[in-house]
């Protein structure tokens, strides 16, 4: 069975610069995919473009059978879309946004009462229904931003970094809706430049840098593929990181420089550093970590994920 | 806090139909849009109902019987009629092309930039053009709102003798007047990346239009060299219908049939460009 999301050679050029330079992948119905890349990778280019609001330069798309670049209304009537920017309409109340939204989709005022009670209580924004928007937190402002999404009842939903600019007790309070909607078999697409929040969220992910896709697979197989199981992390101070590599050379299976730390790639961290102790080394600061989608992505672009 | 059943909430097989949800939205999107502006506007309510009452009120009673009076008593009636009367229906167009300049500008950006308005909307099965044609009749509706207002401070006024019959088209013809200014100011502030080309417009082509489209006095009084800001004003074209409207001013079949080609046609050019930039814009 083809997936419900499934793209081929797509691609989004702006003049000469390649937006999203020919990427390939499918989307399972009810899985959660993620797209974890940079700032400028592309990702919100290729939501806009599954989202039927942009049209591509190249390529094939196809969203549940359909084609976004020609069937537009219909595709978008099938999805709900948390854009990376909240554009929710601040004049009118909170409950009002998810009303209006819904008569977008032509649904009736009825229906869309019942839907608005349901959906701010998901939201758990139910204490501000009549709330001017204005007045919300971020965090709650994005929540409504998602529960504005799913009020034509979407196949898919597409969310471009929905926690982005939280705090962190913002973020695990959205993380913890978005599990439930991934437990009811919501099919989730999700672009972010946050490691934890890809493993978090996704069954499955594309690791894209410069419109290109680096890497695919789940956070897991991505980890197992492209780094060991645990790193350690060594700080010698920033001056003298670098001179001190020399001497590290045979430690663990590789080892990578940053600015402020060395990291050394091994499959037992604790062994890797009774091998440095025992090579006469004592750094300032020592940590042994699981690898994460961090360090994939470090190995294959040479850069941080977040600059 | 009740805890909700989250798998009401997402697509389970037997919800709602979304080819339906498509189908409905090509054939009502627009309007599905101008209830969002409309429902924006009623925030206003107040306001809005306030200016409509109290602006055609202090209008007609300063000029009309203020400035009416000395007329009346130096030059003699005006086109035949008293000053109010004569007046008053222009006021009416006037007023109404003044608010599109506000309603036009703004709120455009506000869609594109400020909050980004129109980015809503775009993600659900509307199109860019049933959005800017949504915004357009939302406008048109709160003039029509406006126009019935003054209309009848007019009746209150004895300032529309041709009875209320022929006299209340003066409300359509001030909302055609405000569409043909307000079409293209739509589609020019789409354009736009920030709004200080506003107080431009405000000052070098509201002020003027309103200064000189034979409102407060013919367009044969003024010096023939300013006679082409009324030939190219929405204002005159709409104040000249208007006139025969309320008091029945000579008025030509070709005269009627000029006018009404230079405000249609300046509605359709606009809106035709609005669409454009809108699909453009929205979709890039
Ligand atoms: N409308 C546009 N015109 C020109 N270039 C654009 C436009 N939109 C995006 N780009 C360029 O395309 C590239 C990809 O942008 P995109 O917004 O898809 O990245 P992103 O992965 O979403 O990044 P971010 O994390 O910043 O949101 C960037 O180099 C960006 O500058
Ligand atoms: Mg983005």
């Amino acid at each position: 069975m083809p997936g419900v999301i499934s793209a081929r050679g797509l691609r989004k050029t702006y003049g000469d610069v390649a937006a999203v330079d020919g990427i390939d992948f499918e989307v399972e119905a009810g899985e959660s995919f993620g797209l974890l890349g940079p700032n400028g990778a592309g990702k919100s280019t290729t939501m806009r473009m599954i989202g039927g609001t942009l049209d591509r330069t190249g390529g094939e798309l196809e969203v549940l059978g359909m084609d976004p670049g020609s069937e537009r209304p219909q595709v978008r009537a099938h999805l709900g879309v948390v854009p990376q920017q909240d554009n929710l309409d601040e004049e009118l109340r909170v409950r009002e946004n998810l009303v209006m939204y819904g008569r977008y989709f032509g649904m009736s005022r009825s229906v869309l009462a019942a839907k608005a009670d349901e959906l701010l209580a998901f939201a758990q924004l139910e204490a501000k229904a009549r709330e001017k928007v204005v007045n919300l937190s971020g965090g709650m402002k994005r929540r409504l931003t998602i529960a504005r999404g799913l009020v034509n009842e979407p196949r898919i939903l597409l969310l471009d970094e929905p926690t982005t600019g939280l705090d962190p007790q913002a973020r695990h309070v959205l993380w913890d809706r978005l599990f439930r909607l991934k437990e009811t078999g919501t099919t989730l697409v999700v672009t972010t430049h946050f490691m934890d929040e890809a493993e978090q969220l996704c069954d499955r992910l594309i690791v894209v840098d410069h419109g290109r896709i680096m890497a695919q697979g789940s956070p897991g197989q991505l980890i197992r593929e492209h780094s060991t199981r645990e790193v350690l992390e060594l700080r010698f101070g920033s001056a003298r990181n670098a001179a001190v590599v020399q001497q590290l050379k045979g430690v663990g299976e590789r080892n990578e420089v940053l600015p402020d730390r060395i990291l050394v790639y091994a499959r037992d961290g604790e062994a890797a550093l009774e091998e440095v102790a025992a090579r006469g080394l004592h750094p300032v600061t020592s940590l042994v970590r699981r690898s994460s989608l961090e360090d994939v992505f470090l190995r294959l672009t040479g850069r941080s994920l977040i600059d | 806090m009740t805890e909700v059943d989250s798998t009401r909430l997402v697509y389970s097989g037997d919800g709602p139909d979304h080819g339906d949800m498509a189908v409905r939205a090509r054939r009502s999107g627009v309007w599905f849009y101008a209830e969002t502006v409309l429902r924006g506007m009623r925030a206003f309510a107040l306001p809005i109902l306030l200016y409509a009452v109290a602006q055609p009120v202090l209008y007609l009673v300063a000029l009309g019987v203020g400035l009416g009076e000395l007329v009346d008593r130096g030059t003699g009636p005006v086109g035949g009629v008293d000053y109010l009367v004569f007046v008053a229906p222009a006021l009416l167009v006037s007023t109404v092309v003044m608010s599109v300049s506000a309603e036009m500008t703004f709120p455009v950006m506000s869609g594109f930039k400020w909050n980004r308005l129109y980015y809503g909307p775009v993600a659900s099965p509307l199109e860019p053009s049933q959005i800017a044609l949504g915004h357009f009749t939302a406008v048109m509706l709160r003039f029509l709102l406006q126009g019935l207002v003054f209309w009848l401070v007019m009746l209150a006024f004895g300032a529309a003798p041709a009875g209320w019959v022929q006299s209340v088209l003066v409300v359509p013809i001030g909302m055609l007047a405000a569409a043909a200014f307000g079409a293209p100011l739509q589609a020019y502030a789409a354009t736009l990346d920030d709004g200080f080309q506003f107080s431009l417009i405000q000052r070098f082509v509201v002020m003027p239009m309103f200064l000189f489209s034979g409102t407060f006095f013919p367009l044969a009084a003024m010096p023939p060299y300013l006679h082409w800001i009324g030939w190219i004003s929405p204002v005159w074209h709409g104040t000249e219908l208007a006139r025969w409207a309320s008091y029945g001013a000579d008025l030509s079949w070709g005269m009627t049939a000029l006018h009404l080609t230079f405000l249609l046609g300046c509605t359709a050019v606009g809106i035709w460009f609005s669409v454009r930039t809108y699909t453009r814009r929205l979709r890039s």
